[in-house]
């Protein structure tokens, strides 16, 4: 694997007791990268994105980011074949010795996935300080300042300073032109705001890459661009970012790799011209004509 | 009126103030004590029902948290300070001073009834909170210590405020395991002077400016943690 890959996603699936969201979802995500996720509601973006950072724990499949697994389950399916191997009583030895390999197999790579969960246990929060996300509604901590808000991770998690932590959340919060609501609270702010400082306070992790979940879903219209404008910014910095969004302007204008997902698989990836201009699948010709 | 003096005349010149004086401050020790443990125990339990695992471990004390609860909210606490001072500790062996008895016993009653509010804090809590906690990299405690609780506490003040009201209120049965205590001592003078009337009001008062006190200061917690985010 090269070493620019940032998040790796192989044969990914998730299941809800008997809904089954995400059907074998496979990407590479690579450094720089600006990913637009567009598909109907309900088709399970958010799930594939809340799996991205374990905030969801997929059923099967394997997410690697920076080369290191933060999840892996295949042992599934041997499991399944090995349920499913008839093993007659009067069974010939290479039959035999085929049940055996296969128990084998399945021993050992469930050995080593259990290892890879046991040491997730300790080392997953680690992985997660390097990928930011950026909620629908904000979830900003209504307790703390919007300065808390912002330095409370930094200065728990990378052991800054107070100082440090907070001239460091000025910088970021004069980049989203709020400086000046460092020591408000955050139900004062508008949508637009909070959603601001809710990017802030991820980008004070300094992750490697951002995760937006319908970042202006629960915007009034006029607030929209503001926050469009940030993370079009944060884009053309270079940061590395997955974005689940209805703003197809957005997707076009400033993403690098456009995706369709729809009933729980991707259907199409294009960079945005040709995948705007002349996109292939079906479905995706059908709610590209519903949205534009 | 001659009621009135004869009060005063044993309450003042006998002594009588000293066993009111001496009753108020177990009393105050039964409620505080017991509300500290209540505390403790609530959060404990609370922690160990919303942790998220599996682990065979945990998964046991859930169940005896759960029976622990259900023992305890079902059934009165006089019966249970008979059944402990009485029965259970005896057999056990264990001789404690009845005010010590009285403090662990509305400890673990008011704990039962912790776990609920506290437990019921925390849920009230949006679950996005959790997860914008854990998406920067912090841990499940963590998350619970610094984003959870905080929120959950705010929200559930003025019913642990309302806990603490009960508790001091009911504390008033300690007599039973011969714990003197505010109500006991106002009782012997009643039972030494044959006058009941003025006794009993008095109690009475004591309780209801005990009561309006905490509660003022309870409004005042109130205002100021929400005057937090104005
Ligand atoms: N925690 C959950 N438990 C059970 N079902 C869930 C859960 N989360 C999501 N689902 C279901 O999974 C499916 C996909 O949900 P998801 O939120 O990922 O869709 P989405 O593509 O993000 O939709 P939208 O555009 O409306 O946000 C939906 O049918 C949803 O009801
Ligand atoms: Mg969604």
């Amino acid at each position: 694997m090269s070493d620019n890959v940032i998040l790796s996603v192989k044969n990914l699936y998730k299941k809800f007791g008997k809904l089954e969201v995400l059907k074998g979802i496979d990407i590479d995500i690579k450094k720089g990268d600006v990913v637009a996720v567009i598909g109907p509601s309900g088709c399970g973006k958010s799930t594939f994105l809340r799996c991205l950072n374990r905030l969801e724990t997929p059923t099967a499949g394997e997410i690697l980011f920076e080369g290191n697994y933060i999840f892996k389950n295949e042992r599934i399916y041997l499991k399944q074949r090995l349920k499913s191997f008839v093993l007659p009583k009067n069974a010939d030895d290479a039959t035999k010795t085929e049940y055996e390999n296969l128990k084998a197999e399945y021993a050992a790579l469930r050995k080593e996935e259990k290892a890879i969960e046991k040491y997730l246990q300790k080392h997953l929060d680690l992985h997660r300080q390097k990928i930011g996300m950026v909620f629908q509604q904000f979830n900003l901590f209504p307790h703390l300042t919007v300065l808390q808000n912002v330095t409370l991770a930094p200065i728990r998690l990378k052991k800054l300073s107070q100082e440090d932590a907070q001239a460091q959340a000025q910088r970021l919060l004069k980049l989203v032109g709020l400086e000046d609501k460092a020591n408000v609270y955050p139900s004062t702010l508008s949508g637009g705001q909070k959603q601001r400082i809710a990017i802030v306070r991820a980008l004070a992790m300094s992750p490697d890459v951002m995760l937006f979940d319908e970042p202006t879903s629960a915007l009034d219209p006029e607030m929209v661009g503001e926050v469009l404008k940030v993370i079009t910014d944060l884009a053309k910095d270079g940061m590395t970012m997955v974005v689940v969004t209805h703003e197809m302007g957005f997707a076009k204008e400033v993403a690098n790799r456009v995706i369709f997902m729809s009933e729980g698989v991707i259907k199409e990836e294009n960079e945005p011209k040709a995948f705007f201009a002349n996109p292939k699948d079906e479905r995706l010709k059908e709610f590209l004509s519903k949205v534009l | 009126m001659s009621s009135i003096q004869t009060f005063c005349e044993y309450f003042f010149t006998y002594g009588g103030y000293k066993d009111y004086l001496y009753g108020l401050s177990n009393t105050a020790l039964i409620a505080v004590f017991g509300l500290l443990i209540g505390f403790v125990i609530g959060c404990l339990i609370a922690t160990v029902k919303i942790f998220p695992t599996k682990n065979p471990f945990i998964v046991v004390l859930e169940t005896i948290a759960d029976g622990y609860v259900a023992l305890f909210r079902g059934t009165p606490i006089v019966v249970q300070l008979l059944l402990l001072h009485f029965g259970l500790f005896p057999l056990l062996g264990i001789d404690l001073d009845a005010v010590v008895e009285a403090i662990i016993i509305f400890g673990l009653n008011s704990g039962a009834y912790m776990s609920e509010i506290l437990r019921g804090g925390i849920n009230a809590v949006d679950a996005g909170q959790m997860e914008a906690g854990r998406s920067l990299g912090f841990g499940f405690g963590e998350t619970m210590l610094r984003i959870i609780l905080p929120q959950a506490i705010k929200n559930i003040l003025p019913t642990l405020g309302n806990e603490f009201i009960a508790l001091l209120k009911e504390t008033s049965v300690v007599s039973f395991i011969a714990v003197i205590d505010v109500t006991r001592s106002l009782q012997s003078i009643a039972d030494s002077t044959y006058e009941y009337f003025v006794p009993y009001i008095v109690l009475a008062i004591t309780y209801l400016v005990i009561v309006l006190v905490i509660t003022y200061f309870i409004r005042i917690m109130e205002r100021r943690l929400s005057k937090n985010e104005r």
